[in-house]
């Protein structure tokens, strides 16, 4: 009972400790790419690893209220939590009845959190920057609903370990409901924040935004946090479309379909990050109210085609997963 | 720079020895384009000579900042913003002097609202003389900063701690007033 207990704890920190690891090898690994694009050398793919122990190496001496010291872990906890709830490669941590819906509520709780400390730091670049991330969670958020609502129609469920059982047994959701796939992916652009979507944390403009007073051990929490959201939305994206990475049975393999199933997971999110990348290495910068009116126009209306193809598919032709 | 973490496991030597690496390979910068510069930092940044392959990116704010290049004349009004800038920068820091108006007033040694000597306000780690000087000499200095931070010899910021009265009265001979 006990040893289960530590066992099930020990697999939950190591999942949770590897997967910001992930993160913060996919964050290189993008400026190596960004970089060559931009015909450069780049830095070397550990540079995020330096980069971290620096930040957090360093002494810190802001002080402006117990909010902002709060912030950075409230980040971190939130994301932490997302990701408890992800399957990672078909491992589940936490898992309840439609958490599919509960997944979307707590998707806000690390983007809140970190506007909350932004917002208590009192520098109007970090009003203005929580404002515009704010706008753009409202504008993608749209479209995203509605894919999340095709899926749940086409698959008849709201549950994430029943929808990703479906897919093995089934198809998944990227062959069967294509359309809606498009919808996610280009929303999943604005929710990593990554061009033409990164407005929140223009540099240029606005002095990167909601990070404007954060240094040292702050900006490393922030760090940590901004490598476990990309493990975070692009598990989301593989999880809702691409199967979770699942390709042996973990009932029929044991042990090593998990081992298989990881290592599916880790080369389909980073395909999911490399398109990421590879549309920000390209592409300026939209404006806020552009990019709100290009995620209720184009977005949404993928999306409401792909919900009707997933509502003619399950009601009129029958076709059940 | 921060206590150590583990002083039963690693040696406090040790500790410094490995704060000094990762800040060497990992520093982030912000510049102060006050007169000259503003044309030598694009290529140092952009795909001729990319800085980025030692880990030196421009940073948007002091707070996030290691390093601060001071470029060209510093007028007395900059002057403020330049220290102000300094003091939100975190532990340790760099500064890096850049052409030669901030080592001994270059071409504006006699005018009136120009200061002469930048190291006497704020502690300076590395100066790159000429008018103006190239991005190959600007790549040189980051890496002379690199080495010297190496070794330990980069330590003006326990230098402004240290002599913080010195520099303070020297700063207010210049401002009269600290608000304004
Ligand atoms: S160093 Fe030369 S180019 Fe630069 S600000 Fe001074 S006079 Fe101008």
């Amino acid at each position: 009972m006990v040893t289960d207990w530590l066992i099930h704890a020990g697999l939950v920190a190591l999942y949770l400790f590897l997967a910001m690891v992930i993160g913060l090898l996919f964050m290189g690994i993008a400026r190596k790419i960004t970089a060559r694009i931009q015909n450069r050398v780049g830095p070397p793919i550990y540079q995020n690893f330096l980069d971290l122990g620096k930040l957090l190496a360093k002494k810190t001496n802001i002080k402006h209220n117990w909010i902002f010291d709060f912030a950075p872990l409230f980040g971190l906890g939130g994301v932490l939590l997302i990701l408890a709830y992800l399957p990672m490669g078909g491992y589940i941590m936490l898992s309840g009845q439609g958490d599919l819906i509960l997944l979307l509520y707590i998707l806000a709780i690390p983007a809140l959190g970190f506007a909350l400390g932004s917002g208590a730091s009192g520098n109007p670049n970090a009003g203005v920057g929580v404002m515009r991330a704010l706008t753009l969670m409202l504008s993608y958020e749209m479209p995203f609903l509605i894919v999340i609502l095709s899926l749940m129609i086409f698959y008849n469920t709201a549950s994430l370990s029943v929808l990703l059982q479906k897919q093995m047994n089934y198809l998944w959701g990227i062959a069967a409901l294509p359309i809606s796939a498009l919808a996610a992916d280009i929303a999943l652009q604005g929710m990593m924040a990554e061009k033409p979507f990164d407005i929140p944390i223009a540099p240029h403009e606005i002095a990167s935004g909601p990070l404007v007073e954060f240094g040292g051990k702050y900006l490393g929490l922030l760090m940590l946090y901004s490598a476990g959201s990309i493990v975070v939305e692009t598990s989301l994206f593989v999880d809702l479309f691409l199967g979770g990475g699942i390709v042996l049975n973990p009932t029929v393999y044991g042990t090593l379909a998990y081992f298989v199933n990881y290592l599916v997971w880790l080369a389909l999110i980073f395909v999911v990050w490399m398109i990421a990348i590879f549309v920000n290495a390209v592409f300026p910068r939209f404006r806020i109210e552009q990019a709100f009116k290009f995620y209720w126009k184009w977005p949404t209306v993928i999306a409401i085609a792909g919900l009707v193809q997933a509502y003619v598919m399950s009601v009129f032709l029958g076709v059940v997963p | 720079m921060n206590e150590n973490p583990l002083p039963s496991i690693i040696p406090d030597k040790e500790w410094k020895k490995i704060q000094r690496m990762l800040s060497k390979r990992s520093l982030w910068m912000i510049h102060f384009c006050t007169g000259c510069g503003a044309m030598e930092m694009p290529p140092v940044m952009t795909s001729r000579y990319d800085m980025e392959r030692f880990g030196i990116i421009p940073m948007a704010t002091p707070r996030q900042a290691d390093l601060l290049l001071v470029t060209g004349y510093v007028a007395t009004k900059t002057l403020k913003r330049i220290v102000r800038v300094y003091e939100q920068m975190q532990d340790p820091k760099y500064v890096i002097a850049f052409g030669s108006c901030p080592i001994n007033g270059g071409i504006y040694w006699d005018s009136y609202n120009i200061i002469k000597r930048l190291d006497k306000y704020i502690p300076v780690d590395m100066y790159i003389a000429g008018c103006m000087p190239r991005p190959e000499a600007i790549m040189d200095a980051f890496l002379k900063l690199m080495k010297d931070i190496d070794e330990g010899k980069a330590n003006g910021w326990m230098r402004y701690r240290k002599y913080y009265d010195q520099y303070r009265r020297n700063q207010m001979r210049i401002f009269k007033r600290w608000d304004e």
